[in-house]
């Protein structure tokens, strides 16, 4: 195969590119308000973790069925996916080049953030609700 | 995905070690990066031992000292040699900064190493092509923009507000701090890096300014603007001691600024 004829477009169309994109800040700023809510929040998961380690299920169960126990741990939950969803697509953005590769990583990125996410809301209203279901 | 390894092309090799200066007492070891394109092969490293009796204290002085006295295939940029002009921008001792600022004594090594700046083709031996770095310096269009009729004699700036491009002017454009930043290896195609960050936030500040708006407006980007995380490798580098991340920072609080 011939070699790839190299690009004579200016080195003042290459850096412009597609131009910009208009956003980015929304997601600058997420990253950061979610990195806040974090901070109290995970504090809380270990403290609650911490109280139930050792107790038996029916213990630990009565525990996260503690309405301000729940929220917290649902709480946690949004904010902690949300942060690693946007984290990890800075991550993908910042190491995958190949288009392909980037868009598909993207995508999985995106949609195991939200598994994780309502797999552990799911668990968390179970077993908090567990005596209506 | 981002490539670790040098491509086998740009792998160096050990190469010709230069003999000592005759009845030199005072020698200094330098190990410098060579590369031409015309001999078509490998990059090697040379050895070369300068006279340090004979050749002044700047690392600027003892390449010159080499391309004059020993070998003058030797191929780097110089001109002011006093820090000014950004010519000799270099990795020295795995830093990037400007052989003329940096005393050989201050590397503090029996062995000086030098490469050209990092991630930037080489068109040969120390002197990397700045093409796309100087283009991206101009997409931040580093100039005075204004909508209302020129005044007759100057614009008018308070010292307040001159104050505020104080860290900001002084950058020379020598590429020590995009070259030495992680985000502009992986994306130096899409992101701006800290030189052309630092000089857009300088053009977003100036109080005489009135595209302000249009400014933000082109560096709104995930990738123009924030592939910067913040690493600091270019404050840590930066030659003339100036902070492009704090002014990349500023640029962040701006857009944030206007949104919320």
């Amino acid at each position: 195969m011939a070699e790839p004829r190299p690009s004579i477009r200016t080195a003042r169309a290459r850096i412009s590119g597609l131009g910009p994109a208009h956003h980015g800040t929304r997601e600058w700023w997420m990253h950061r308000v979610t990195a806040v809510a974090n901070v109290p929040l995970v504090l809380a998961f270990v403290v609650i973790v911490a109280m139930m380690a050792g107790r038996p299920y029916p213990e630990a169960a009565a525990l996260v069925s503690h309405p301000l126990v729940a929220i917290l741990l649902i709480l946690g939950v949004l904010s902690v996916t949300n942060h690693m969803r946007m984290g990890l697509q800075i991550v993908i953005e910042d190491y995958v080049h190949d288009k392909g590769l980037r868009i598909a990583a993207v995508i999985a990125n995106n949609f195991y953030c939200v598994v994780v996410a309502v797999a552990c809301l799911y668990a968390i209203v179970r077993v908090s609700l567990r005596a209506f279901v | 995905m981002a490539q670790f390894n040098l491509p086998k092309g740009s792998q160096y090799t050990e190469g010709k070690t230069w003999p000592k200066p005759a009845g030199a007492k005072n020698v200094q070891e330098f190990r410098i990066y060579r590369w031409n394109e015309d001999d078509g092969a490998n990059p090697r490293i040379d050895t070369y031992y300068v006279d340090r009796d004979d050749c002044g204290p700047m690392v600027l002085d003892a390449l010159l000292w080499i391309k004059n006295k020993i070998d003058p295939t030797l191929t780097f940029r110089r001109s002011c040699r006093e820090g000014i002009c950004g010519s000799c921008a270099m990795n020295i001792m795995g830093q990037n900064t400007l052989a003329c600022t940096l005393g050989i004594d201050d590397c503090k090594s029996a062995q000086v190493k030098i490469y050209p700046l990092p991630h930037m083709p080489v068109l040969k031996d120390l002197v990397p092509d700045l093409t796309s770095f100087f283009a991206q310096h101009a997409a931040i269009e580093p100039w005075l923009q204004t909508e209302t009729p020129s005044p007759e004699k100057e614009w008018r700036q308070t010292p307040e507000d001159r104050a505020r491009l104080d860290g900001l002017y002084e950058c020379i454009l020598c590429a020590c701090c995009t070259t030495s930043c992680p985000s502009y290896w992986w994306n130096g195609d899409r992101f701006l890096g800290p030189a052309a960050l630092l000089q857009a936030y300088r053009w977003l500040i100036d109080s005489r300014d009135e595209n302000t708006g249009e400014r933000l407006d082109s560096l709104h980007d995930p990738f123009r603007l924030y592939r910067c995380h913040t690493i600091m490798n270019c404050a840590n580098t930066c030659p003339k001691g100036l902070n492009p991340a704090k002014a990349i920072a500023e640029i962040k609080k701006m857009m944030v600024a206007r949104e919320v």
